[in-house]
């Protein structure tokens, strides 16, 4: 047994307690921010409290009225833009790394490796370092501003089918043995044993690309100049500079706890398979 | 490996295979080798001509004295980020590893501004920092210092790393504390009974036995402020004051498609993908070294 302190168990909550303060400070003053009106935030120091506007501020941006957002789209509309974009990005995701993972996993046949390979190396690019180039082949494919191009280029993983890579080898031989004395073909095996395993690691990875596609911020960025495809993040920098000296901040912050409020609903819904899925991917 | 036991199909895994092959292929490997090519190439901005020119992007890049900024800029940014974000999770995994009462609480509390992108934590930062009517603004007023990230080099790098480093706290905590829950208790009971305290304990065992876990962060770290946190500049400094904050990727993004200079951005991005091939050999010689273990 390990000897009983309680002065350090007093400073481990004091030091928790301010951690959690100095963290949670940003979110109190975005809310905060949300509920007042734009002239406190004109001179002296910002509101520390609730202001009356809050009911205000969340209609007029949810509904864009009178172009508050300097857009001619609404927030509501950008969320479901970015909703679009982080299902698609998550499903499709593990859709295709779980393919993938079977056929290199389950399978024998000639450039296995080179394709084992050339799924890795997608792991060493993020989009940010060859931006351009992947530009302009969306742009050649005539994909700018579309669902496909905010999604497909993005949708390729390494990681996932790392991730479901390792989790197969990890099942044992005797399962595929049995199937296959069982008559069962790859395909049945597949839907009947490796998907009903799977869904631990699939709500993981869901929590973890969902987020990954709401909160991309470059690419939408860089392909879509049609207000249509705008999504909630993107659209917060725009604000930040409609009006150097005159930065519409009750504006500003109700967006950005707009754009917040999804992915963070779902860290916290699903808070066991995230912290689980996010240490099993060191592994 | 499932040596013995494989299905028999030659055409199945292809099929199965195909939506990632093509997508890599043609979103990954392509633009990946545009961007070479592009890099041996002088282009006037409109397409018109181009020169083939061997290596004289790269040459001109490195005796640029503005990308060697850019260079130290983003080491101090990415040393900044990665050393305050793991050194706050180290501290606060510590103090909840012990904590019965109330740790589902905490961690939850600490755990979700994971979910936070970090263009929005950079903005609501930046407010905080304001010049005029921020907060923590007023508060350095308090102590007697004029804050104006707008004029300070350092200021402006102090917000950005703040706001990047805060981002990724949940992060790194998950894993400190995952580590530490992994520690055998008997090894932590047998230093007590040997009668060393908590402090000792703690640098003695449990940071050398977390140091595998410390470096896979601090590569993840040092790859994240490299190359995720193009927004908390894109939207607060926009590289400035001067060249204080101009990281190598914001370089590329603005020399690219700003300045639209197609020859100096390729061979940006091909420097840049080497910085990252390098990084991922590193974490991956590492993974292998610790599944040996």
């Amino acid at each position: 047994m390990i000897e009983n302190r309680p002065w350090l168990t007093a400073v481990r909550h004091l030091v928790l307690i301010l951690g959690i303060i100095v963290i949670g400070l940003p979110i109190w003053i975005a809310l905060v921010a949300s509920t007042n009106t734009s002239a406190s935030f004109v001179s002296g120091v910002m509101p520390m409290w609730f202001g009356e506007e809050g009911l205000n501020n969340f209609r007029r941006v949810l509904t864009n009225e009178g172009r508050v957002l300097g857009v001619g789209v609404s927030a509501s509309w950008m969320m479901w833009n970015s909703f679009i974009m982080a299902m698609v990005i998550a499903i499709g995701k593990i859709t295709i790394s779980i393919l993938s993972a079977f056929a290199i996993v389950y399978f024998r046949f000639p450039f296995r490796r080179t394709c084992f390979w050339m799924i890795f190396i997608t792991l060493m690019l993020p989009v940010e370092v060859r931006i351009l180039p992947t530009y302009e082949v969306v742009a050649s494919l005539g994909m700018l501003n579309s669902y496909a191009g905010l999604t497909i280029p993005l949708i390729a993983s390494a990681t996932a089918t790392f991730l479901f890579r390792q989790f197969f080898l990890s099942i044992p031989d005797s399962l595929a043995e049995a199937a296959r004395i069982d008559g069962a073909g790859p395909m049945k095996f597949f839907k009947d044993i490796l998907l009903p395993l799977s869904v631990n690691n699939i709500a993981a990875l869901f929590v973890i690309l969902f987020i990954y596609g709401w909160n991309q911020y470059l690419w939408p960025l860089l392909i879509t100049t049609d207000e249509n495809y705008y999504t909630i993040v993107m659209v917060i920098k725009r604000l930040m500079t409609a009006g150097e000296g005159n930065v519409p901040w009750n504006i500003i912050m109700t967006t950005t706890v707009l754009a917040m409020l999804p992915p963070v609903v779902v860290v916290l819904v699903m808070q066991k398979f995230f912290v689980r899925g996010l240490v099993e991917q060191e592994k | 490996m499932h040596d013995n036991v494989v299905f028999n199909n030659k055409v199945l895994p292809y099929f199965l295979l195909a939506p990632q092959l093509v997508i890599t292929l043609v979103f990954f490997i392509w633009p990946a080798g545009q961007a070479l090519y592009q890099s041996f190439l002088i282009e006037d901005a409109f397409g018109f001509s181009r020169e083939f020119v061997w290596l004289d992007n790269f040459i001109y890049l490195f005796s640029d004295d503005e990308y060697w900024n850019s260079i130290r800029v983003t080491f101090v940014f990415s040393g900044l980020v990665a050393f305050s974000g793991m050194a706050v999770a180290l501290l606060l995994a510590a103090m909840a590893d012990r904590v019965i009462k109330g740790a589902t609480t905490y961690k939850t509390l600490l755990i979700w501004p994971y979910a936070v992108a970090p263009v929005v934590a950079a903005v609501i930062w930046w407010l905080m920092f304001n010049p005029s009517i921020g907060i923590l603004a007023f508060l350095s007023w308090t102590l007697g210092h004029q804050w104006n990230h707008y004029v300070n080099a350092n200021e402006a790098m102090a917000v950005v790393v703040i706001a990047s480093a805060w981002k990724q706290i949940s992060y790194n905590f998950i894993f400190f504390l995952a580590g530490m829950q992994a520690i055998p208790r008997s090894l932590i009971e047998a230093a007590a009974i040997d009668g060393s305290g908590p402090f000792k304990r703690f640098w003695q065992i449990v940071f050398p036995l977390l140091s595998p876990i410390a470096f896979f962060l601090l590569v993840v770290n040092v790859v994240y402020a490299f190359f995720e946190t193009f927004g908390v500049i894109h939207a607060t400094t926009l590289g400035g004051p001067g060249n204080a904050t101009r990281t190598l990727v914001y370089k590329v993004y603005e020399d690219g498609f700003v300045g639209l200079d197609m020859g100096s951005s390729a061979a940006q991005s091909v420097i840049l993908m080497i910085l990252v091939i390098t990084l991922t050999i590193i974490q991956f010689k590492f993974i292998e070294r610790k599944v040996q273990y």
